[in-house]
């Protein structure tokens, strides 16, 4: 006997309403292939590549009441299509970034300035934080993004303008800087 | 961090554990209780997961959730009427058929109790969590439910 697609719903649109949720997320597919997108009560949380991977994170993270929603960061998901359809530049969405610790914060700030279509290296988020020789630590900071894509850690490069590296393999990297039509140094 | 216990995303938990209480409810209640029933006992379970102090045996965690949601339903709904289920709208042949048929005439407490003891082979205590009285009272309405059913097959 397999629970009716209604009940679940009404389930799951209950414990979403009555704010019993540490994160809600839905999966969503978008042309860099299926993402986990969460949110918290205080905003967008996650954006994962590896959704099986990232529900036990999350559960850590938040906390263990982690439950797919439907509907769940619909606006986050919605701004997600726009951007990949190149109707969208900037994300408007407020972001939690509550577990990250104080320098990882401050390199995301910045990380969120970076405009569309350019692209900046380790070195220089480094230096705009106050620590020029800590490229490798903002390295480190850009493979534990939460929130790739909106916050954009794809428009980092190493300095001589190679891909270097990307939590979600360097292709979708190599994609997302297509499509905003960024000009790649050769390297 | 101060946690020590483990718990499982509440997401995986759910997926394992919906089907069983669903089936668990529609033998405790009928179909259309059941329906009701279902969204109450996983909204309690995820009000009481954060305190879970283990991750042992969820499986019997939950349905003791689902019989005490059914025991309030019930005690609210129809206080005196015998508990029969639904049988036309179970759609496939049940494992603990004869117990279900066996209980239907007892009194809600005691049916749930004598099922728990014999259908899900729960302990004592996991009964009297269940029903929200004693270890003592638990093996009590279990007895007395089934002195019931011998007088009834005397009869």
């Amino acid at each position: 006997m397999t629970v009716p697609t209604d009940l679940d719903l009404r389930f799951l649109e209950a414990a979403a309403r009555e704010g019993l949720l540490d994160v809600g997320y839905e999966l969503h597919d978008t042309p860099v292939g299926t993402l986990l997108v969460g949110v918290s009560e205080r905003g967008l949380c996650s954006i994962s590549y590896d959704p099986e991977q990232e529900l036990d994170h999350l559960a850590r993270t938040f906390g263990a009441r982690v439950l797919r929603v439907p509907n769940a960061a619909d606006d986050a998901r919605r701004q997600l299509d726009e951007y990949f359809e190149q109707r969208r530049q900037d994300f408007d969405l407020e972001l939690d970034l509550t577990p990250t610790a104080r320098f990882a914060h401050q390199v995301l700030d910045e990380l969120g300035r970076v405009p569309f279509g350019t692209t900046t290296t380790y070195g220089t988020l480094a230096a705009k934080v106050g620590h020029p020789r800590a490229a490798r630590a903002v390295g480190t900071v850009m493979n534990r993004n939460p929130i790739p894509i909106v916050l954009p850690c794809h428009r980092v490069v190493g300095a001589n303008g190679a891909l270097t590296g990307y939590a979600g393999g360097l292709d979708r990297k190599r994609l997302l800087l297509a499509l905003e039509g960024a000009e790649l140094g050769l390297a | 961090m101060m946690e020590v216990v483990i718990r499982q995303p509440f997401e995986r938990f759910y997926l394992e554990h919906r089907d069983g209480v669903l089936a668990h409810l529609r033998r405790l209640l009928g179909a259309q209780a059941a329906e009701d029933a279902f969204q109450e006992t996983f909204l309690r379970a995820l009000r009481a997961y954060p305190k879970l102090k283990h991750a042992d045996n969820l499986r019997a965690w939950v349905l003791t959730i689902a019989t005490n949601v059914a025991v309030d339903d019930r005690r609210r709904l129809r206080p005196q009427v015998p508990d029969v289920p639904d049988i036309a709208t179970l759609d496939e042949p049940l494992p603990r058929e004869e117990l279900r048929e066996l209980t239907a005439g007892l009194p809600p407490t005691e049916r749930a109790a004598v099922f728990l003891r014999y259908g899900y082979d729960l302990s004592y205590a996991q009964i009297g969590d269940a029903l929200g009285s004693s270890t003592d009272a638990a093996r009590q309405a279990t007895s007395s439910g089934v002195r019931r059913l011998r007088r009834e097959e005397k009869r």
